[in-house]
């Protein structure tokens, strides 16, 4: 029992920050039907802009919001850099302009900050533990999984009730269609991107807030994950991401848990092999998207 | 008679760039050329499936530590083997074959790896299966991170026979040249072009899609292979670090400005982008030196790159040479002299 609300406890707050972050990546892709490879430096630019506030007498939450406003004005900048000059051009023209975009961003942080770890203010909650039901748990678990739920809620009400996120999912399911009938391509592209560093921002606090530090690589993980995710998922689907965040993070904490040690250090290799099967047997992805139309 | 003629411009190329530097170069310059001709094996490679199939995949470098690797486990001298690897397994641990050979074992290996697995995400197009080439990246690095027995885990690997030298590395870029250029006018070759400028019409034509992107797979895993390794006994010594996303990113530069839908772009790519790096690395090195900054610099070079790449993209999509080979250029050129007059 103790250790199925350990298992819980773990899952949850795991598949939380992953179906976050494979939102954040699925929601321009849903769109453009691009990849967008810049998405795990997202995170990387929060923990810089925390490590930039550091010392100063700001209170923490004031911090984290200048540090999120920096990831989504990083998201817009990606659209501006990478995207909006080449995406009518060709798909791969994209995909390695995002990819050098990432690269860029991570040696301008090795330039101008530093190769190695810079420590990120964080706030004394995340360092507590609480008992619940004989399993003490770090406060930071429970945390996540309350701003995974809100977030999502928030995701979801956003998309179903407001103009532009009407808008956006018009826009995914025939972004020619869309336009025609008066929806503003770049503005929508323009919010995909500032909504996705939204995301990616928050997940970061508290990714971060695991870690405590930051550097310039550590966009790499997240960004994976958030990949394998949507592509478990479906890669047009939102809900998709969402089951797909979650599906990893079952076979991350099972691996976790059942794996013997020495194996244990493989873990991304097999879950990645476990990622091609399923792409083998669904190729589409576990849900499938609206019909797709024309992208430009 | 115009790919023959390509082929021998391009061969050319390589010969007075090599010859030259044999008969008056210094060591530094024969480093710089030794270099470029692994990096022609390598970006070739990568230009045979990238080119042709129009699929970007980002598993290539992968390929490239499986062949350093498997040259390195069967190549490093004895007396050296037990303290470089200690864990090797008995089977292997007592045999050493001549490097060249580990070379083209090397490539062999490399190929059997690509041909075993990728066959399944061949099937896949577009954003798919850029993301799982990535995967595939991700996975062969954490196996060389991992497997200590043979890779030596994280540490680095030392040890290995010194042998190419800069003519060695010429002779393997020029037999990269001539496959790349004969895959791609070859029957498998034309029709994967034909999948790659339209899938559904290719397909409608009766091209098995997954097969010849499975066999443009295979070939360039091989020659990556071989790359990783030629670069193994070049260097000597590499950790499983090499063989990521930042070597990934240089080759994937080389070819993407050079232009990836030609030989002759991907050669112009390499040639063009070693100078420019080696002249940055210089800058960044004598910056270093003087000491003007406060801390060092590092990074610029692939900050450049990086730039390079997007303005690049942005104002010419195909790269430098997009669409027609340099044995074309000339013939056009001289048939419009011709008529001229």
């Amino acid at each position: 029992m103790v250790e199925l609300i350990q298992f819980g406890i773990d899952f949850l707050s795991l598949g939380g920050a992953y179906a976050l972050m494979a939102l954040g990546l699925v929601i321009v892709y849903g769109i453009l039907r691009l990849v967008n490879f810049a998405y795990g430096e997202l995170i990387m630019v929060t923990g810089y802009a925390l490590y930039l506030v550091n010392g100063t007498a700001l209170p923490w939450l004031v911090m984290a919001a200048f540090a999120v406003f920096i990831a989504v004005l990083t998201g817009i900048a990606t659209d501006y850099v990478a995207f909006r000059p080449v995406r009518a051009k060709s798909v791969t023209a994209v995909l390695i302009t995002s990819f050098a975009f990432s690269t860029l961003l991570q040696n301008a942080a090795l330039l101008f900050i530093s190769p190695r770890p810079r420590n990120i203010p964080l706030p004394d909650i995340f360092s507590r533990t609480v008992e619940i039901g004989g399993v003490i748990t770090p406060v930071r678990n429970l945390l996540t999984i309350a701003m995974s739920v809100i977030m999502l809620a928030l995701f979801a009400w956003l998309m179903r009730r407001t103009v532009i996120g009407i808008a956006m999912r018009a826009a995914a399911t025939h972004f020619t269609m869309a336009r025609m009938l008066g929806v503003p391509a770049n503005l929508i592209i323009s919010s995909a991107f500032a909504i996705s560093g939204l995301l990616a921002g928050i997940v970061a606090l508290f990714w971060l807030g695991r870690i405590g530090s930051v550097v310039p690589g550590i966009g790499l993980q997240p960004l994976l994950v958030a990949f394998i995710a949507t592509v478990i998922g479906g890669m047009r689907s939102l809900q998709g991401a969402v089951l797909g965040g979650f599906l990893l993070a079952f076979i991350d904490t099972s691996l976790n848990y059942s794996l013997p040690q020495d194996l244990l250090k493989f873990r991304d290799a097999f879950t990645f092999s476990l990622v091609i099967l399923i792409l083998l047997w669904r190729p589409e992805g576990l849900l499938k998207g609206p019909a797709s139309g024309q992208r430009t | 008679m115009r790919h023959i003629l390509t082929a021998i411009v391009l061969l050319g190329l390589i010969a007075i760039i090599v010859f030259g530097i044999e008969l008056t170069g210094t060591r530094l310059m024969v480093r710089i050329a030794t270099n470029l001709c692994i990096m022609l094996v390598l970006v070739l490679g990568l230009q045979v499936f990238m080119g042709n199939s129009g699929i970007l995949s980002f598993a290539h470098i992968g390929f490239m530590g499986v062949g350093a690797y498997v040259s390195a486990m069967l190549t490093i001298p004895l007396q050296m083997r037990s303290m470089a690897l200690p864990d090797l397994y008995p089977i292997v641990a007592h045999i050493e074959i001549s490097p060249y050979l580990g070379i083209l074992l090397g490539g062999g290996i490399a190929a059997a790896v690509a041909a075993a697995l990728s066959y399944p995400l061949m099937r896949l197009s577009d954003a798919a299966a850029v993301i799982t080439s990535f995967a595939f990246l991700v996975v062969l690095h954490t196996i060389m991170l991992h497997w200590s027995a043979v890779t030596n885990g994280p540490r680095t690997l030392f040890g290995l026979p010194n042998i190419t030298t800069l003519p060695l590395a010429a002779g393997f870029a020029a037999i990269a040249v001539i496959t790349a250029l004969i895959f791609k006018e070859s029957r498998i070759g034309v029709l994967l072009r034909a999948s790659r400028d339209d899938e559904i019409a290719a397909g409608a034509m009766g091209a098995n899609i997954p097969y010849l992107r499975w066999l443009a797979f295979i070939l360039s895993a091989l020659l990556a292979g071989i790359g990783g390794a030629l670069w193994g006994h070049y260097v000597t010594s590499f950790s499983p670090k090499a063989f990521y996303l930042k070597e990934t990113f240089v080759v994937l530069g080389m070819l993407v400005i050079g232009g990836p839908n030609t030989v002759t772009g991907a050669v112009a790519g390499t040639i063009l982008v070693t100078l420019a790096f080696e002249g940055l690395r210089a800058t960044e090195g004598f910056l270093n030196s003087i000491q003007l900054f406060s801390k060092p610099v590092i990074g610029l070079t692939e900050i450049i790159l990086a730039m390079a790449m997007i303005v690049m993209l942005s104002l010419r999509p195909g790269g430098f040479i997009a669409t027609r080979e340099i044995g074309d250029t000339v013939m056009r050129w001289f048939k419009f002299r011709d008529k001229t007059q």
